[in-house]
């Protein structure tokens, strides 16, 4: 159905699309005044990422750890929720459904101002921690939902005789319908790993020590260098190193992600 | 039975209740107290603090600019996302590659993609010079429009995908059955596609309105709410109230509960505008 101009007008827009981030690749190893990068191409922005503070690698390792204990506390937490959820009748289940999809009306700013307080409180204020189990409540909703529809679509019978067979339900939920749910978990996983390595508002108000942030906080505040001249180049390999993982996981899980949609819209 | 149910359910109802009950309660308690950031609780003093929220100065432009952002950005959104879907919707190598092109900035954080505007858009660093605009983000319209250009770049793919998985949810004898009765392809859109797209096109509705109406990022990294703070949105001046400049956590909080009442108002709307129309 495509003939020649419609490939044109279709692929130029295609190309108005990528065109932001093959210039942001492109000009972070490019020759530009005011930059670590001044003669030729090469990698001089990066250096200056590299030198920033506590250092690009400080921060890679901060988003790092937050992401992979969000991304861990939410399937743990989704995958029993959504057992109990699917599987099981107990009093105020429907309340407890219904209280955890809430979470999704409340927005951001109004959660993080008592939050504030409340993990001063529990000594998690200014904590990777404390920020990971944040972020994780942010992602329950859609991860409870997602594991519930998952594990309602596993066939009845299949826990039923892993009981018969003498399995305890945690059991057969280890070794029977995990490997049913698996990919409802994937998709779990990779949309709170976006979220979490790509989350800016909690961290600015959660983290306040500028050794403890995450590297999109980390690039932003590189802009406001001294004598308000920003660099630029060390912007563009920020957005670079901050793109990277979530492009190259995108695309390896591109199905996955599509998924999460296909569920959502369905029920919704 | 019973117990094993909640014994499971018991990490989701503890998350639940410490992280967004709890903070609920407090940011209501909040709102009608005399709260610092540095001095803490100190007591009691409805309604002050929605008083202040409402005579700040700041306060009815930030919700002028926080609405006519919201309308100017779903309205964009969501017909570029329609045209775009309805483009990619048969599957071939083509469309495959398309869908992709416009689907990778979604993988992006909202943080990451301002950043890129930012040195995008940035006279020192913009590769944009032929497009003879002198300053992207100088003047209240251009910082607005320039803020659009970015979050319709970030979303469109985003929507393109939800919409897609309506398209596909319309049986094609529904199409053959138009182009038997003569129909072409503008009345097919408009009498076929639309109708049958509305529950969708209303999900990405209410989802594009609570997200701009949210906005802050974008804002918090592109312009920093100027020039002359006309690009204060009301997240970002509940963030303002809290942690920058008043610290004042009581009325941060008052302001919150005020959007958080908006919200649930804006959202009944659409629902129930949405079931008119279907019933």
């Amino acid at each position: 159905m495509f003939r020649t101009p419609q490939r044109v007008l279709t692929g130029g827009l295609a190309l108005l699309f990528l065109f932001p981030l093959v210039w942001a690749s492109l000009a972070s190893v490019s020759p530009q005044a005011g930059t670590a990068q001044i003669d030729g191409w090469g990698f001089g922005n990066y250096r200056t990422l590299i030198d920033y503070q506590a250092g690009v690698g400080q921060y890679l390792l901060n988003s790092t750890l937050v992401s992979l204990m969000t991304v861990v506390f939410t399937l743990v937490v989704s995958l029993l929720g959504g057992y109990a959820f699917a599987m099981f009748r107990f009093p105020g289940r429907d309340a407890l459904f219904l209280l955890t999809l809430a979470i999704l009306m409340v927005p951001y700013a109004t959660l993080l101002i008592p939050l504030y307080v409340l993990l001063t409180e529990l000594g998690l204020q200014n904590s990777l921690i404390g920020l990971s189990l944040v972020l994780t409540m942010f992602q329950l909703p859609f991860a409870t939902f997602m594991m519930r529809i998952s594990f309602e679509a596993v066939p009845k019978d299949l826990p039923e005789s892993a009981l018969v067979d003498g399995c305890g339900s945690f059991r057969a939920l280890l070794y029977i319908l995990v490997p049913a749910v698996k990919p409802g978990l994937i998709t779990v996983g990779l949309f709170a790993f976006l979220a979490a390595w790509n989350d800016f508002i909690t961290p600015l108000v959660l983290i306040s020590d500028s050794e403890k942030l995450p590297l999109p906080l980390a690039v932003a505040n590189m802009r406001q260098q001294v004598m308000g001249i920003v660099d630029f180049g060390a912007t563009e390999a920020g957005v670079v190193v901050l793109a990277f993982p979530c492009i190259v996981l995108f695309l390896i899980l591109q199905r996955h992600y599509v998924r999460g949609f296909m569920s959502g819209a369905l029920k919704g | 039975m019973k117990f094993k149910g909640w014994a499971y359910a018991a990490p989701t109802a503890l998350f639940v209740l410490i992280f967004f009950v709890v903070p609920i309660a407090i940011v209501a308690r909040m709102s009608v107290s005399d709260w610092r950031l540095l001095t803490g609780n100190r007591g009691f003093n409805a309604p002050e603090n929605f008083s202040d929220v409402l005579g700040d100065r700041l306060f009815w432009p930030a919700v002028w600019f926080t609405v006519k952002y919201t309308v100017v950005t779903t309205v964009i959104l969501l017909a570029l996302a329609l045209l775009m879907a309805l483009i990619v919707q048969e599957s071939s190598r083509w469309t495959g590659f398309l869908r992709t092109s416009f689907l990778v900035p979604s993988a992006l954080g909202l943080a990451s993609a301002s950043l890129l505007f930012y040195a995008l858009y940035s006279p020192q660093s913009t590769p944009l010079e032929f497009l003879g605009i002198e300053s992207f983000l100088g003047t209240p319209n251009a910082a607005l429009w320039s803020t659009v250009v970015l979050i319709v770049w970030r979303f469109a793919g985003f929507y393109m995908l939800l919409l897609l998985v309506g398209l596909q949810a319309i049986p094609g004898d529904v199409y053959e059955a138009a182009r038997l009765d003569g129909a072409g392809r503008w009345q097919t859109f408009r009498h076929v596609t639309v109708p049958l797209l509305r529950s969708s096109l209303a999900m990405c509705a209410i989802l594009c309105v609570t997200g701009s109406m949210l906005a802050f990022d974008q804002f918090y990294i592109l312009t920093k709410g100027g020039p002359d703070n006309s690009t204060i949105t009301v997240v970002q001046l509940i963030y303002n109230m809290a942690f920058y400049g008043q610290n004042n956590l009581g009325r941060a909080a008052a302001l919150s509960i005020l959007v958080l009442a908006a919200l649930l108002i804006v959202n009944v709307l659409q629902f129930r505008g949405l079931r008119d129309k279907e019933g």
